[in-house]
């Protein structure tokens, strides 16, 4: 099928645009108060065409609004247990289930007990996204909530985001680095692949289609009927209708970040001086404050990677083997280590069989990490909370600094391997790549686990030298909410709207 | 070299009496999933040579899976504690009659058979259940050594931090040989231990020069036979792999959050997976086949560390029950069960459908090696599905927060420091482990 044939019209637009020039957002966190309210509401939105598609408009739309369920939403608007039986446990039983919360390092001051929306009672049914050029956006919220949405929902929280105009609140830019995604189905599953490529199967980031390993993902598959004439049929099993197809998850949380702690530790760290400080922050992040990466842009390109996004992202670590110019613990090597299959090209396949077997080179590091294609993500999340110069982080915080942080938004197909994933293993892990004793520099909690009293560190390898570490590193960002979401298509919504009704 | 091995004793517990055995267990931990060490049935940090440990009831959900091949489904619940150690079985089974003879003595009296006048040690010994194939992350590396390279690095790092500035201006080689020299100082000092190597029992030796060159004599000699069976063979289990029923249901939330509500409390963690073999003589020599494979590249070839590609592998074993109509398999690994499963199926896809293809409901295989758990969503549910609960679960205090690679990484600092000269490579790549 040809890119341009997609069905994007079916699509929520968010999975194809982060709406970046749509500069005002905010995220209604609503508890659906009277269901068939809701449904009336959700009935309205999608009569007037209010939900934003993923067709591209040209000129591009001056508001989107797109809309997500929870697995309790779901419920509550009338969805039968069995449909939702059909979505991903992970999706079903939520993020703050103990467990998970454990997983996450979503303990002590991150712990969902604490957080100020997603947990208990405050545990949201939806979010409506609204999304509108400055000017027009009171007007849109306005009119889109329209006369029902009183009646329908309670609104635990509106949340407001901020536009720091493509920097997040610590000074860096932020969201570089996407996942392309193959709308086309053209890209074959490869059982092996042996170079880091950006673009990834649709199936990772839409339901109803194949993934990274050329199968289908769990999602509900409904009999064929008068309520769910309007389906698509599936495309894995043709007599079943498929209310999963072009809709996916979508995980939100929202991080506070202590600029002020960030910047006063990393400046004490390098003894006030300017260029140590910037150097310290861009090791720990892994990218300059501009968004350079660390380590030297390659020749070749990457499929995925076009020459518009050459400069900033056209670099895999191969050339950094050791560590040291971008740190093993840099967030950004820690969220996307820019890895193939095999740990080094093998040239043949005796050296893959080689590599399989367990006798590639036999250095500490060989071979220590996941392949990165299966643990994609696509993020969305704004920024929220006024910005704060550096010489206003360094000097102390008033006693009414407001909050300031990310709302975190990705989407992906399949919970537990995406996003679970890169948050346990590689973020929150103070194990990751052979590391010890340190978690993510920007996420990681600090806290200790039993027989590892110590995850504040962060190490910076030397090319011929000794490592340099850093230790007592403070937690800079504090989990405040956050839950799964089922980004549905328009057709799964049009099916919501109704299906309670009878 | 002090060889690893493992004990398992398996009995069938009295059916009256598994409520109170259930009681027992949970009385040594702490919380789910969290042992007391020094819990007063089975004192674990008491014992040196012990690396891993762990109490359960082998409670099979999928016994009903066997109705499809018309098996009968009715066995007894067997009660099994086993470990992995730094000496024989033998030794190790004394050292529990001896530490530990009350609190075994409770746990084992909800087993049938078991008289409270028995002798103790002859009673285990009688209930021993060896495994048919097992891994072992580095042979050699004894919880003693484990514990002694742990020192090391701490050392090190109180040096490194206190010598920084120094350090920083120093080359690799220079940094390597002022390192040694100071460990040197502080071992005759007797502030820092790091003993040789014990001699390697010749019993053992001999036992796995043996296994090493008559396993595969024996293969050479019955090749003839073999490749005639050969043809036969392949057709039977292609035709088999067709035609074998797949159970991957959505693996049931409420029994999967019961099992992970003792998962990840550690770096490392324990996984149990329980289940049937297919019927059949093709499917029994194909799993004995697959699992003596298994069992003999890990003892004699796979390199230190590595379980081919897998590196977060402390321990596993492979054991069968009932007359080899059912297969219990256990491992110590790193990590969470979702990244255990991720580099099992990525990495080393091949060996799992080998080892476990055999089990009632596997994931469709091709020719043995392939499909099967490529299909990650059918294979995650399947291995949900089998995994069943590790009551009590113990590993070593001396390294409770270390992962393999960072047992890895103690062993390969130590190697260096030991090393009386460097290239200038071997000392960049050594310093970049500090």
């Amino acid at each position: 099928m040809k890119e341009a044939d997609f069905d994007y019209a079916d699509v929520q637009g968010l999975v194809r645009f982060g709406y970046g020039h749509l500069k005002s957002a905010s995220y209604s966190l609503l508890r659906i108060k009277n269901a068939a309210a809701a449904r009336a509401w959700l009935r309205g939105a999608l009569q007037s065409n209010a939900v934003t598609t993923a067709v591209k408009a040209s000129p591009p739309p001056t508001t989107a609004l797109n809309v997500a369920f929870t697995a309790s939403g779901l419920k509550e608007l009338g969805l039968a247990e069995v449909v939702i039986n059909g979505f991903s446990n992970e999706f079903i039983a939520g993020m703050t289930q103990e467990s998970r919360a454990r997983q996450f390092g979503d303990i002590e001051e991150n712990a969902p007990s604490h957080w100020t929306w997603g947990y208990a009672a405050k545990e949201p049914h939806l979010v409506v996204m609204f999304f509108a050029e400055k000017e027009r956006f009171d007007a849109f919220v306005q009119d889109s909530r329209g006369a029902a949405w009183k009646e329908a929902f309670h609104e635990i929280d509106s949340l407001p985001t901020a536009d720091l105009d493509g920097v997040e609140p610590f000074g860096f830019a932020d969201g570089i680095s996407q996942p392309e995604i193959d709308w086309g189905q053209q890209r074959e599953s490869k059982d092996i692949q042996l170079d880091y490529a950006n673009v990834v199967a649709l199936g990772e980031f839409l339901l109803g289609y194949r993934n990274e390993y050329g199968k289908f993902t769990e999602r509900p598959l409904l009999e064929a009927d008068a309520t769910t004439n309007e389906l698509l049929a599936a495309l894995d099993e043709p007599g079943k209708k498929d209310l999963g197809r072009n809709g996916t998850y979508l995980v939100m949380r929202q991080l506070d970040q202590d600029v002020h702690k960030f910047w006063q530790f990393i400046d004490k760290q390098a003894g006030g001086d300017a260029a140590e400080r910037d150097k310290l922050a861009a090791a720990m992040v892994g990218r300059k404050a501009d968004g350079d990466p660390l380590v030297p842009i390659r020749n070749e390109p990457i499929p995925g990677i076009d020459e518009k996004q050459a400069s900033k992202n056209q670099f895999t670590f191969d050339n950094d083997p050791a560590g040291a110019r971008c740190p093993f613990g840099a967030h950004v090597r820690r969220a996307n280590p820019r890895n193939a299959d095999f740990p080094e090209r093998p040239a043949n396949t005796l050296k893959k069989l080689i590599t399989i077997l367990g006798f590639g080179p036999n250095r500490f590091r060989y071979d220590l990490m996941s392949s990165v294609r299966f643990h994609r993500i696509l993020r969305r999340g704004r920024e929220y909370g006024p910005s704060l110069k550096l010489l206003e982080a360094l000097a102390p915080a008033p006693p009414d600094d407001p909050p300031r942080g990310l709302h975190f938004i990705c989407l992906n197909a399949n919970i537990s391997r995406q996003f679970e994933f890169l948050q346990n293993a590689w973020i929150a892990s103070s194990k990751f790549s052979g590391l010890s004793g340190e978690s993510d520099p920007l996420l990681g909690n600090r806290e200790s686990l039993p027989g590892c009293p110590v995850t504040d560190n962060f190490t910076m390898p030397g090319s011929s030298s000794l490592p340099r570490r850093v230790s007592g590193l403070p937690q800079f960002v504090t989990v405040r909410g956050g839950a799964y979401f089922f980004l549905p298509s328009l057709r799964a919504l049009r099916y919501f709207a109704v299906v309670g009704n009878a | 070299m002090t060889p690893q091995s493992g004990f398992m004793v398996l009995a069938p517990v009295i059916p009256v009496r598994e409520t109170e055995l259930r009681q027992l267990l949970d009385s040594m931990n702490d919380g789910p999933g969290r042992v007391n060490p020094n819990n007063a049935l089975i004192p674990f940090a008491q014992f040196e040579k012990l690396h891993f440990a762990r109490l359960l009831i082998l409670d099979d959900n999928s016994l009903q899976d066997r109705a499809i091949y018309s098996l009968p489904g009715d066995f007894p619940l067997q009660f099994a504690f086993l470990g992995d150690i730094d000496c024989e079985e033998e030794t190790f089974l004394k050292e529990l009659a001896q530490r530990a003879p009350e609190g075994l003595r409770r746990l084992f009296s909800c087993c049938r058979d078991f008289d409270p006048g028995c002798d103790l040690l002859a009673w285990m010994k009688r209930h021993r259940s060896p495994a048919i194939a097992s891994f072992v992350n580095c042979r050699g590396r004894t919880v003693r050594r484990i514990r002694e390279e742990v020192q090391l690095r701490e050392t090190l790092d109180r040096y490194l931090a206190e010598k920084a500035a120094t350090l920083a201006q120093m080359s690799p080689k220079e940094i390597h040989a002022k390192l040694s020299e100071f460990v040197a100082a502080e071992k005759s000092a007797g502030r820092l231990t790091l003993s040789g190597e014990s001699p390697t029992p010749i019993a053992w030796w001999v036992g796995n020069a043996l296994h090493m060159i008559c396993l595969p004599l024996l293969v050479l000699l019955a090749s003839p036979l073999l490749l005639l069976a050969l043809p036969f063979y392949l057709v039977r289990l292609r035709y088999l792999e067709k035609t074998d029923v797949e159970i991957c249901p959505k693996v049931d939330m409420v029994y999967s959050e019961m099992l992970a509500v003792a998962e990840d409390h550690f770096v490392t963690n324990q996984y149990t997976a329980f289940g049937s073999r297919k019927p059949g003589l093709v499917r029994l020599l194909t799993m004995i086949g697959a699992l003596g494979v298994v069992n003999y590249a890990a003892r004699h070839i796979t390199r230190a560390g590595h379980l081919g590609r897998i590196r977060t592998i402390h321990f596993a074993r492979w054991v069968f029950l009932d007359g080899k109509e059912r297969m219990v398999f256990f491992s110590n690994y790193d990590g969470s069960v979702e990244s255990y499963m991720d580099d099992f199926i990525n990495k080393t896809g091949f060996g799992l459908n080998a080892a476990f293809g055999s089990a009632i409901g596997y994931p469709r295989t091709r020719w043995l090696l392939f499909d099967g758990c490529a299909d990650e969503r059918k294979f995650k549910n399947f291995n949900r599905r089998h995994t069943i609960p590790t009551q009590v679960w113990y590993k070593a205090t001396a390294y409770l927060g270390l992962t393999a690679v960072d047992l890895d990484r103690n062993s390969r600092i130590r190697k260096g420091v030991e090393k009386p000269s460097m290239s200038d490579a071997e000392a960049r790549e050594w310093v970049a482990l500090l």
